[in-house]
């Protein structure tokens, strides 16, 4: 018996090319891709893709709240995440705690940055060389499972 | 996804809470098809239950600009289930177990170029649905490696005729694991990471 087979794609598919979510409608032209009028972006719901509104937030980005920040906001959303985030969180896990999706969470979480009420503490991402001793940490760490 | 009024959101139990010494996080990716493992892979090694974040996107329709009201947007939520392993005092692992087909999630920056790497799981029944997957990580020069999920029905192919049938390059390691175990669990993640490392010195060394 053998296994289906991988085609690799050639030429490489530009990889920003938008999901196509539904056949082209009438009149439309098939070329549309082309079109910077019709750049099909996808967007975050809330994002609305005015980057720069929003801290730059990760999954995986550590909350804390500050030891000495008042209690004072008025959103219950924002009272929520202050409470939750007594620890560090991350980012993803205050969006499953509250029920809310990462974007809705990262629009809180610039507010309640800029009043200085939380600390975020950035993870540390993939780069061209992954540092020695990140790595040798995590097998260490996954050594004691 | 509706937030839960504050009366009945339940926080992480006070075991899950992080020390405050930790410092930062680092992140890896499983993906694969509906149903082939990854939140049990997720639950297998996680310290606290698999947990799950939704994002919702939409697809700005044709049009906008000359044609008020006829706009078209389509709005897609896709959610994945992460869990969490501390390293250290100051180090945390997070999994995030995201669905293969979804070509949303290559819009979503960060989260694949940020983690450390991806483990792509298969079932040897539906081995296609990962085709797609593992070009876009090769595009994207995410290191991955591949864990075939042991199902008791499906077909059993050697390492090889998977590596032919993937197109896969030498390096990159291919495994067999059971999800469902932990310690089988974590040996794939260890397998990522002794990838990584070889990536590493390769690199230093040219
Ligand atoms: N026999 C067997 N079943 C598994 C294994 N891993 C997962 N399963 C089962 O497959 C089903 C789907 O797994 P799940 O983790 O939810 O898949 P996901 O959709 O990729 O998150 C569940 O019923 C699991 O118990 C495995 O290694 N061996
Ligand atoms: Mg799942």
């Amino acid at each position: 018996m053998t296994p289906p087979q991988r085609r690799r794609r050639y030429p490489k598919e530009e990889f920003t090319e938008p999901p196509r979510e539904r056949p082209p409608q009438e009149g439309e032209e098939d070329g549309e891709e082309e079109d910077p009028k019709n750049p099909g972006r996808l967007y975050l719901l809330t994002g609305g893709g005015e980057a720069g509104e929003r801290a730059d937030l990760d999954l995986v980005t550590l909350i804390v709240a500050r030891a000495d920040a008042p209690t004072p906001t008025t959103q219950p959303e924002q009272s929520a995440l202050l409470r939750l985030c007594q620890a560090p969180l991350s980012v993803a896990e205050l969006s499953a705690y509250l029920n809310l999706p990462f974007s809705v969470v990262t629009v809180l979480l610039t507010e309640l940055l800029a009043a200085e009420l939380v600390q975020a503490r950035a993870p540390i991402v993939r780069s061209a060389l992954p540092d020695r001793s990140l790595l040798e940490a995590v097998m260490h760490g996954l050594q004691k499972l | 996804m509706d937030f839960k009024s504050s009366e009945t959101i339940t926080g992480p139990r006070a075991e899950d809470h992080l020390p405050h010494t930790a410092q930062a996080a680092v992140k890896i990716v499983i993906v694969g098809g509906f149903g082939v493992g990854k939140t049990t892979m997720v639950g297998a090694v996680s310290e606290i239950k698999p947990l799950t974040t939704e994002e919702t996107m939409t697809q700005a329709g044709i049009g906008i600009d000359d044609n008020y009201g006829s706009e078209t947007k389509t709005a897609t939520t896709v959610a994945m289930d992460f869990g969490r392993i501390s390293i250290t005092e100051r180090l945390v692992l997070y999994l995030f177990g995201t669905p293969g087909q979804e070509r949303f999630w290559f819009l979503w920056n960060g989260l694949f170029e940020g983690a450390l790497g991806a483990v792509v799981l298969i079932d040897t029944r539906r081995l296609e649905v990962s085709f797609d997957v593992i070009g876009r990580l090769e595009e994207r020069g995410v290191p991955f490696v591949v864990a075939m999920n042991t199902f008791p029905d499906a077909p059993s192919y050697p390492i090889e005729d998977l590596r032919a049938a993937l197109d896969l390059s030498e390096d990159i390691p291919i495994v067999q694991c059971d999800a469902r175990r932990r310690a089988s669990s974590r040996d794939v993640l260890m397998t990522l990471m002794h990838f990584l490392y070889s990536l590493t010195m390769s690199q230093a060394h040219t």
